[in-house]
């Protein structure tokens, strides 16, 4: 008995997938998740660093939202921008059609905003012009969206790839203009458009009671209202959802899925220019190649961290600004390395996205080895 | 070696979730032996041979290579163990040749040469049998010279265990047998080999023993030549069932559904339907009967428009306006907007008939969710549906909202059934609607074919059970390879005289 146990190495454990489990117990698993980061975190610097968790801790949060709250606005702005491209890449991944592209489609619509702040300044009345702003800016990131949606539903090109090159295709784009529309000459840069003069503030989007990004934030909410009401209750919501679960079954159902999926590019990329039109016209006032930050690629792991919930999405946004911006304070307020902050967050992102693991799956551990194991031990 | 099975499965059982795959599944093959494991589509056949084959792990059950037990947990595990498989599907790189595949993967510790593998390769096409040229790369290869090339890739690696999946399935009469001639010489020089199959001459043919699955559970194994088709196909489909369906003779029988010569041919090149044609009449059964992957399938779905056709009409004789329509070339929703009320119950159940992460009142709201103006969806009909289904068919499920793939097999059926029921379809067609269900949830679903046929329904079944086949439907039409076989009246035709027309290969095709 002894022998053949000995010879067949069964595995310890082995991993099955879950059938679903219970509210109450994944929020138990996410926010142990969290402890646990910051558990690990804490003993990071305390081997690390000549500080101690408490402070580092004060200095990310005082990082995000500033001495006595000075920067809240800015937190907000920041989370509402990644909210607005993670709303936008949400109906494209529902429908798994894996749009990385966000980040292009962004870049154009800013990219049209600058170009009607550049070239319309004076041409048309200032009410027209951010009109024009909006207008041109929602329909360049509908086009770049479009475009692989196109190819896609057409001939079966990869959206991924498709998607992602067209990243580099606009930032190319940007580059272009930003060496046309260079101010002043030679510095590489656009500038502030319209910052002084004649022109001033001409296509700048309004602040709303002297609040700073009041408008982008509350846009930005409206945006996410209707995009859980579209998903969630309209004819082309469910069609998207019965598209992204199975084609075979929307095929069943009479649903004409390459409309369907050119459609929602559409949507998706418009919000996307939406975005860009937000950042460029009523938050940087200038474009570069950069204008979009990563955000692109950051609202794709957002969206599906929040299960494509736009509410739970706006939580999530607000999280990881939040993170960002403290990484930023702690590197400034403490003198610690700026990569330590990096480090930090990528703890705390490695643990929640690491418990969605223990989410769908169950580790079963072999009883029969395990005891078997124990005997042997206690036999000596 | 004699008496000690090259490969031996004790009590295995393996899971997916509520899914039972296989069920104390025992078997044993003996060196110089080919066993065919003979069984339908979903009967947990390649699941078995995946655990052989290290793919799956088994949630129960031991493995014995030459009388010691092992563990093979993954595929190399089952190459150390001298087992190969031929999958259904190749794994092969199409821009490599047939050497470079057979070496692809392998720790050699003499220097990779490809001038060195192409030889070696040669060699064993020598030995066996096989007409291949090392040197020609995959995407020029037909099917059958694909599949040499994997068979190949498992003598390369030594293997003296082969299991071959279904490898007739994509070949010609022709290659079929040069297949077999290759599989008759190894068996001489003293290899075991395991071959999935569900046609059964092939069996007679071929094997020296037979060892039969039904639906993941273990029927039994027999020696060929002391068995007959006719047993085989018993073990295969299942003992009697007794059915007491009340079976009344059509009333009103009226053209309804006109098949006139279909054709179509797959993605791979193999003819599905073959001169389809064949009349539905309402207030009718009409059974198809055929083994599992004749037709069946691509028949349904081309009647329900989601087959593309190379030729022949589809003619829908309305009853109420007394018009008929060609419903060929049209989608789903066209054919509904025609106002052709045709039900069709997919054998894919939660992969096509439903979503399997949605509830029921959206798996009901799926049919209909563009009733209604504006732009968002109304619920509260299906709701009511779905309250009526769920009373009617006695679906058990915790509540409305709770994703379909969590019920059971037969609660899923329920779902599906009773929405396509509360369309008031002229036609219903379903595919295999008792798969996979147990008894009662089976009766449940032949009472509520049977009322549909009464209600004058044009009702079209494709079966498996051909006990079932014979008491409920009123005319059983046989198909075979794409090719209809027969059409007999179900109350005077025998089970035999079925089962002949469903596996003859020729005579009966051209007629």
């Amino acid at each position: 008995m002894m022998k053949t146990e000995k010879k067949v190495q069964e595995p310890i454990f082995h991993v099955v997938k879950k059938d679903g489990v219970v509210l109450w117990r994944a929020w138990l698993i996410r926010a142990a998740a969290i402890v646990l980061a910051l558990l690990v975190c804490a003993l990071l610097i305390l081997v690390m660093t000549d500080q101690t968790p408490v402070e580092v801790f004060e200095s990310i949060f005082e990082g995000a939202i500033g001495v006595r709250g000075v920067n809240v606005m800015a937190l907000f702005q920041s989370a509402a921008m990644l909210l607005c491209i993670s709303l936008a890449v949400t109906p494209a991944f529902k429908m798994k059609f894996w749009n990385i592209g966000a980040e292009g489609q962004v870049l154009m619509g800013g990219l049209a905003a600058a170009a009607c702040m550049i070239c319309l300044r004076g041409v048309v009345p200032n009410g027209v012009l951010i009109l024009l702003i909006f207008v041109t800016g929602v329909l360049a990131g509908m086009l770049w969206g479009v475009i692989p949606a196109l190819f896609k539903a057409q001939w079966g090109t990869n959206e991924t790839l498709f998607t992602l090159m067209m990243n580099y295709a606009a930032m190319q784009i940007v580059s272009f203009f930003v060496v046309k529309w260079e101010n002043p000459k030679n510095s590489g840069k656009i500038g502030i458009i319209n910052q002084r003069g004649e022109f001033k503030q001409a296509g700048w989007l309004p602040e709303l009671f002297d609040v700073d990004y009041l408008l982008n934030i509350l846009i930005v909410l409206a945006v996410m209202i209707l995009a859980w009401v579209y998903l969630k209750y309209s004819k082309q919501g469910f069609e998207i959802t019965v598209v992204g679960e199975s084609e075979n079954t929307a095929r069943y159902v009479g649903i004409n899925v390459k409309k369907v999926i050119i459609r929602t590019m559409a949507i998706s990329g418009a919000i996307c220019g939406l975005a860009g039109v937000l950042l460029v016209a009523g938050t940087h006032h200038t474009i570069a190649a950069n204008t979009a930050g990563g955000n692109g690629f950051t609202a794709v792991m957002v969206s599906w961290l929040a299960k494509f919930n736009p509410f739970v999405m706006a939580g999530v946004s607000f999280f990881i600004a939040f993170l960002e911006k403290g990484a930023g304070g702690l590197a400034t307020n403490t003198g610690l390395n700026a990569s330590f902050a990096d480090i930090i967050i990528g703890i705390l992102l490695f643990f929640i996205i690491g418990c969605e693991f223990f989410l769908n799956y169950r580790i079963v551990v072999n009883k029969q080895r395990f005891s078997g194991r124990l005997k042997q031990k206690g036999g000596e | 070696m004699k008496g000690i099975p090259a490969i031996e499965l004790r009590n295995v059982t393996k899971k997916f979730g509520s899914v039972v795959a296989n069920k104390n599944v025992n078997l044993s093959v003996m060196r110089g032996e080919i066993l065919s494991i003979l069984g339908e589509n979903g009967s947990g056949k390649t699941t078995l041979m995946n655990m052989i084959s290290g793919i799956y792990y088994p949630d129960e059950g031991q493995i014995f290579i030459d009388g010691e037990e092992v563990v093979i947990r993954s595929p190399k595990d089952a190459f150390r163990y001298k087992i190969g498989m031929i999958h259904q599907h190749f794994k092969l790189v199409d821009l490599f040749t047939a050497a470079e595949n057979v070496v692809l993967g392998l720790e050699e510790k003499e220097k990779y040469s490809v001038k060195s593998a192409a030889q070696k390769v040669a060699e064993l096409c020598e030995r066996y049998g096989f007409e291949i040229d090392p040197n020609k790369k995959i995407y020029e290869m037909s099917v059958s010279e694909k599949q040499t090339v994997e068979i190949l890739k498992v003598l390369y690696r030594g293997a003296d265990i082969l299991i071959l999946d279904e490898p007739t399935a994509v070949l010609t009469p022709q290659e079929t047998q040069k297949l077999f001639a290759v599989l008759r010489k190894m068996r001489e020089e003293g290899h075991s080999i395991v071959i999935i199959t569900h046609k059964l001459h092939e069996v007679m043919s071929l094997s020296d023993r037979v060892s039969v699955l039904r639906k993941g559970e273990y029927i039994d194994t027999v020696v060929t030549a002391e068995t007959t088709e006719e047993e085989l196909t018993e073990m295969m489909v299942g003992q009697k069932v007794v059915l007491n369906i009340e079976r009344s003779e059509p009333k009103d029988r009226r053209e309804r559904l006109m098949v006139k010569d279909l054709n179509c041919t797959n993605t791979d090149g193999v003819k599905m339907l073959n001169h389809v044609s064949f009349t539905a009449y309402s207030g009718e059964i009409l059974g198809i009967a055929g083994i599992a992957g004749s037709g069946q399938r691509e028949l349904l779905e081309a009647i329900a428009g989601l087959q593309s056709l190379e030729s022949g009409e589809i003619l829908y004789h309305n009853p109420k306006t007394d018009e008929v329509v060609e419903l060929r070339d049209k989608n789903t929703k066209q054919i509904h907007d025609l106002g052709v009320r045709l039900s069709f119950i997919p054998e894919d159940r939660l992969g096509m008939g439903l979503v399997a992460n949605m509830g029921i009142v959206d798996n009901i709201l799926l049919r209909r969710y563009q009733k209604g103006k504006g732009m968002f969806v109304q619920r509260a009909k299906p709701r009511e549906i779905a309250e009526q289904i769920v009373e009617d068919l006695n679906v058990v499920t915790p509540d409305l909202k709770t994703p379909v793939r969590r019920l059971s097999g037969g609660n899923v059926q329920k779902v599906l059934l009773g929405r396509e029921l509360s369309f008031t379809p002229t036609v219903l067609m379903a595919a295999y609607p008792v798969r996979g269900l147990d008894i009662n949830s089976s009766y449940t679903i032949y009472n509520v074919l049977n009322e549909q046929k009464e209600k004058g329904v044009a009702v079209i079944f494709v079966g498996e059970d051909l006990d079932v086949l014979i008491d409920l439907c009123d005319r059983i039409m046989v198909i075979n390879s794409g090719t209809i076989t027969g059409m007999v009246d179900a109350r005077s035709a025998t089970k035999e005289q079925i089962g002949l027309l469903m596996t003859k290969t020729d005579g009966g095709a051209e007629a």
